[in-house]
């Protein structure tokens, strides 16, 4: 792996930049791993590099239905922020936001961190004592929120709207430390790091069916012909339930569309993320200029990669009091992802029924945030074979025991 | 956006009309069940990227609950019955039949 850097940027310049090799390399599929890893998204590619890093465990092939990072990586709105109510959530999440904080340097790919600070609007009298709340929940578990005054708000946002008149603006979570990155480059990043130590990474190739032995899985059945390994682990989101049923046993999420766009470019009016939870939507701008504008998740179960289209108008509806000019922008693009809820709408990062199969989904509307803490977890539950510290709040059982991990009123908007 | 026909009013409702209520025919556990079962009923659902039955309110109609056949990957809506039926009528699993092996065909 060639080095990025200004130094090799010049000495390329001279060269017309024909010298730059590809990211990462196309591999074939081998007849045995250690370690099989379905799905080649950010949490998937995360969890190999973790497992290389962390544990040098290099055996590994990460397999992929689609291209690479072509899920709900390629299809979110990019923000990062780590101000969870509860303490599981606020370790995992938090964990996640400081790897985040050196991951250009430390994978040596420029994935863009912007920690441009997390806004978060109090807009009725319930909300803004929810959020003073999760402030001091924050505090304890030592991730850095502060609540803020409607007038520092409009200081720091000008074309903010703070006066209502039906959602009036009464206060805010903000979370300095939070902010966007680059959402491909993470996913590209993590591969290119990973294809360097001889890791096989293997698109358009879906897993059709498992073998098993007494509990065991012993190989996986893919388009591409069938794979022996030590351990699996699947991190498909969306598809979770469907690779499950493949695997033998039954997951508490359901499978729905959420939906993004963003605008046209504009020039710049807003250097931070602002949610708005109570009318439920979110906007950041862009570094191109464009509002990108997230919103509320369909209640059916959905498989097409497509929303409903009231949705979308109900997010910008929502937002327009608060940010009046974006009534005169026009949408240049909106997208849909699929994304794997639980009933606490926290994720799942556990070993299965199966032995040697282990288990990444349920991140929800809010997987991007998670990907380097929830890679770092996830390898050390399959390279262990038990989960750690920061995973194990997190296992199928919790459900069984009622040990809830509520966030779906806490957390985040539009679940 | 989806339309359904309720059962109930026949009316053909949008999807803003309605209200999603998650998949269908559960059985309900309650007290006497095992751990397992009340479970396997309050969390674990099927998830099928395929033909999915569910639930569906009125609620901006009739007010009533109705079942809707759908296909969670292509959006097809096979059909609707009512809610006091326990399973699914034999007159729309033929016509989920006859449009799986009409998928096959195309293919």
């Amino acid at each position: 792996m060639k080095k990025y850097s200004a130094f090799s940027l010049v000495k390329e310049s001279f060269n017309n930049h024909l010298g730059w090799e590809k990211a990462w390399k196309k591999s074939h599929l081998k007849k045995n791993y250690k370690i099989i890893i379905v799905g080649a998204g950010g949490h998937g590619l995360a969890t190999a590099y973790y497992l290389g890093k962390n544990f040098g465990i290099k055996d590994l092939a990460v397999i992929e239905k689609g291209w690479l990072g072509g899920g709900n990586t390629g299809r979110n709105t990019t923000i990062i922020r780590s101000n969870y109510l509860q303490e599981e959530s606020a370790a995992i999440y938090e964990k996640s936001r400081l790897l985040y904080e050196t991951l250009s340097q430390e994978l040596n790919y420029n994935v863009m961190f912007s920690p441009r600070g997390v806004m978060m609007l109090c807009q009725t009298e319930h909300e803004l004592r929810a959020m003073k709340r999760t402030c001091h929940a924050n505090r304890i578990y030592g991730v850095d929120t502060v609540m803020i005054s409607p007038a520092r708000m409009k200081e720091m946002i000008p074309i903010i709207n703070i006066k209502g008149p039906r959602y009036p603006i009464l206060g805010g979570l903000w979370q300095p430390r939070g902010g966007t990155a680059r959402h491909d480059a993470v996913a590209w990043g993590y591969a290119r790091a990973i294809s360097s130590w001889g890791v096989d990474i293997i698109e358009n190739c879906e897993v059709v069916g498992i073998k098993k032995n007494k509990n065991k899985i012993s190989s996986v059945q893919t388009t591409k012909g069938d794979i022996s390994c030590e351990k699996m682990c699947f991190v498909v989101a969306g598809n979770s339930s469907v690779l499950a049923e493949l695997c033998g046993f039954r997951l508490p999420v359901e499978s729905v569309a959420l939906q993004a766009l963003v605008s046209e470019p504009i020039k710049p009016v807003m250097n931070c993320v602002v949610m708005a939870n109570t009318v439920h939507g979110y906007m950041s701008q862009s570094d191109k200029g464009e509002m990108v504008i997230g919103g509320g998740a369909d209640g059916y179960n959905n498989y097409s990669q497509r929303g409903s289209f009231q949705h979308i108008e109900e997010t910008v509806r929502a937002l327009i009091e608060t940010f009046p000019f974006i009534s005169r922008l026009r949408q240049l693009r909106q997208w849909g992802g699929i994304v794997d809820m639980t009933g606490d709408r926290s994720p799942i990062i556990s070993k299965t029924p199966v032995d040697n199969i282990y288990l990444n989904c349920g991140w929800g509307t809010g997987g991007f945030k998670a990907i380097p803490g929830s890679g770092w977890a996830t390898a050390e539950l399959i390279a262990k074979g038990e989960p750690g510290k920061l995973a194990a709040p997190f296992s199928l059982e919790r459900f069984k025991e009622g040990r809830m991990i509520d966030e779906s009123v806490a957390a985040a908007v539009a679940h | 956006m989806l339309k359904f026909t309720c059962p109930y009013c026949q009316v053909e409702a949008d999807e803003t009309e309605l209200t999603p209520g998650g998949e269908a025919h559960l059985k309900r556990m309650g007290p006497g069940s095992s751990d397992q079962e009340f479970y396997n009923y309050l969390f674990e659902r099927k998830n099928p990227r395929g033909i999915h039955f569910e639930r569906w309110l009125h609620s901006y109609g009739c007010g009533k609950w109705f079942h809707v056949v759908r296909c969670t990957k292509t959006m097809e809506v096979f059909g609707t019955y009512s809610a006091q039926e326990t399973n699914p009528p034999k007159k729309i699993l033929d016509i989920v039949k006859q449009r799986i092996s009409f998928g096959k065909k195309i293919k």
